[in-house]
């Protein structure tokens, strides 16, 4: 069992190996779109889907929570918001996407190592790992903030169209007036900011579990399971971080 | 020329190569045999500079890799090719995207001339209709002339080969070991290869080091393979009925 400690070290040596100029910028802006490709655009679909289902959801939870006379329908859409801007469009989808991207790296870096594709690159004397940790590192960064912004805008589209079941009352303009009652912008930049921060998380921590991996196709599920739940992990604290330092 | 001195390396307390020293020569095919288990692979990845040994010194000509510093390891490794036993080739690119990959990563030239090179290289091993094949729609035997035509793509002076026949039909195996051959004699190379196959032994081992325990067991050629008293090379070269006939058969020739 390796200690936090010298996982914390190991993590850091590669981040150090990961972070130098490429040796060749043309194959790094090739690979990078790849990885933009892949990882990203790939993952569109799936945000869509959830964030339009997510945003019906808690729209209509919220019109049956909130029954009271006292309290204007149009808070319905102010709530949908501001979970869909401050939490769900950044966390918890960067969390789904924390289990389909990260496990996606770490198989595939895994089973590169253990496949000694890795050992190939570095007797070519090339630098694996920015060769193959950089251009995912920095294509996650460029991409899951675009996914954010498409999350929270299709999450918003899904609270649109259960305004018009009409359950509880809720009536679409009332929705759309309280989705623009109090906005303030800031939260766009908070959530997007915590998006870069998460895309480097899933990208570096898969990452290193993936190159780190001895042994077998065992072992490569394994190192996928372990990036994904500590991806998670560290998502969930720095989400504590981060809203203490961007909100407080 | 690569010379080894007096290698040692442990794991976890566990000695797995201890004090071994073999001269590998320029142009010829130097074979490290041994059973499963001896340490031969981490003698290879010692050589290469993939393992760090304990102790002793590793000599490519007149640099001791274990000396050099990073840039100029990464020089080294530049004059290095490997073949390995899965092949390694990269998944995700065609049969020329890999053979043209360190390529494109060291070599100044032109695209034109980068694809030029790699067409050549794919001729040299026979693999000139499948440059556009990923190596998941390739034989085994095609994955292995592939990995080939990648270690030399940039004309290397070292050639490694982890048990190139593994997994190979007897024929295959034999066509494997013949290009390695033409290769380093073509090409003047220091090959070092690594294997376990009998065939090879007895069609390329131009000098052999038998690696026991992690010991250096003994050393020779093919020819004196079969007139050897050694009784711990003769147990694992002769393992079969066949090998054992034909070395009876020699000793009779030459009583």
């Amino acid at each position: 069992m390796k200690s936090s400690l010298h996982i914390l070290g190991e993590y850091t040596l590669l981040m150090g190996k990961t972070f130098t100029a490429p040796t060749r910028w043309g194959m790094f802006f090739r690979q990078l779109m790849r990885e933009i490709y892949k990882l990203g655009a790939d993952s569109l679909g799936i945000v869509v889907i959830i964030s339009i289902f997510i945003g019906t959801v808690i729209a209509i939870q919220i019109s049956l929570n909130i029954s009271s006379p006292l309290i204007p329908k149009f808070t319905i859409g102010y709530t949908t918001r501001e979970i869909i801007l401050l939490e769900f469009s950044s966390s918890i989808m960067c969390l789904i996407l924390a289990g389909k991207v990260g496990s996606n790296i770490a198989s595939e870096i895994g089973t590169m190592r253990v496949t000694e594709q890795i050992d190939a690159m570095e007797i070519m004397g090339v630098n694996s790992a920015n060769f193959l940790i950089l251009p995912k590192i920095v294509g996650l960064m460029l991409f899951i903030p675009v996914l954010v912004v498409f999350s929270m805008f299709t999450g918003i589209i899904g609270g649109i169209g259960a305004s018009y079941a009409d359950i509880n009352g809720m009536t679409p303009s009332s929705f759309i007036y309280g989705l623009q009652f109090y906005f303030n912008s800031y939260y766009i930049a908070y959530s997007v900011i915590k998006a870069l921060v998460y895309a480097f998380i899933i990208a570096s921590v898969a990452s290193y579990f993936g190159y780190n991996v001895k042994g077998g196709a065992l072992d490569v599920g394994k190192a996928s399971t372990n990036a994904v739940v500590m991806s998670s992990i560290l998502i969930l604290m720095a989400d504590v971080i981060l809203t203490h330092i961007l909100l407080t | 020329m690569i010379e080894i001195r007096n290698i040692r390396k442990t794991f976890d307390g566990r000695t797995v190569l201890n004090n071994i020293s073999a001269v590998f020569e320029t142009g010829k095919t130097n074979l490290i045999i041994g059973q499963s288990g001896s340490g031969k692979t981490v003698l290879l990845k010692c050589i290469i500079g993939l393992l760090r040994p304990d102790s002793g010194d590793i000599m490519y000509d007149d640099a001791g890799i274990l000396h050099l510093r990073k840039h100029e390891l990464d020089k080294l490794r530049k004059e290095m090719g490997m073949l390995f036993q899965g092949s390694a080739l990269f998944d995700s690119m065609t049969v020329l995207e890999n053979v043209m990959f360190p390529l494109d990563m060291i070599s100044r030239d032109s695209y034109r001339d980068r694809k030029k090179r790699a067409m050549f290289c794919l001729e040299r091993v026979n693999l000139l209709n499948s440059e556009h094949l990923y190596p998941s729609e390739i034989s085994g035997g095609m994955m292995k002339r592939a990995g080939i035509a990648r270690a030399i793509a940039l004309n290397p002076k070292y050639l490694f080969c982890d048990e190139p026949n593994s997994g190979l039909d007897p024929k295959t195996s034999l066509l494997i070991d013949e290009l390695i051959h033409d290769i380093t004699k073509d090409y003047r190379m220091t090959t070092v290869i690594n294997t376990h196959d009998m065939n090879s032994v007895i069609n390329i081992g131009e000098t052999i080091a038998f690696i026991k325990e992690g010991v250096l067991e003994w050393q020779g050629n093919k020819f004196e393979v079969i007139t050897s008293n050694n009784q711990a090379l003769n147990d694992f070269v002769f393992a079969s009925d066949l090998f054992r006939k034909i070395k009876d058969m020699e000793n009779q020739k030459e009583g």
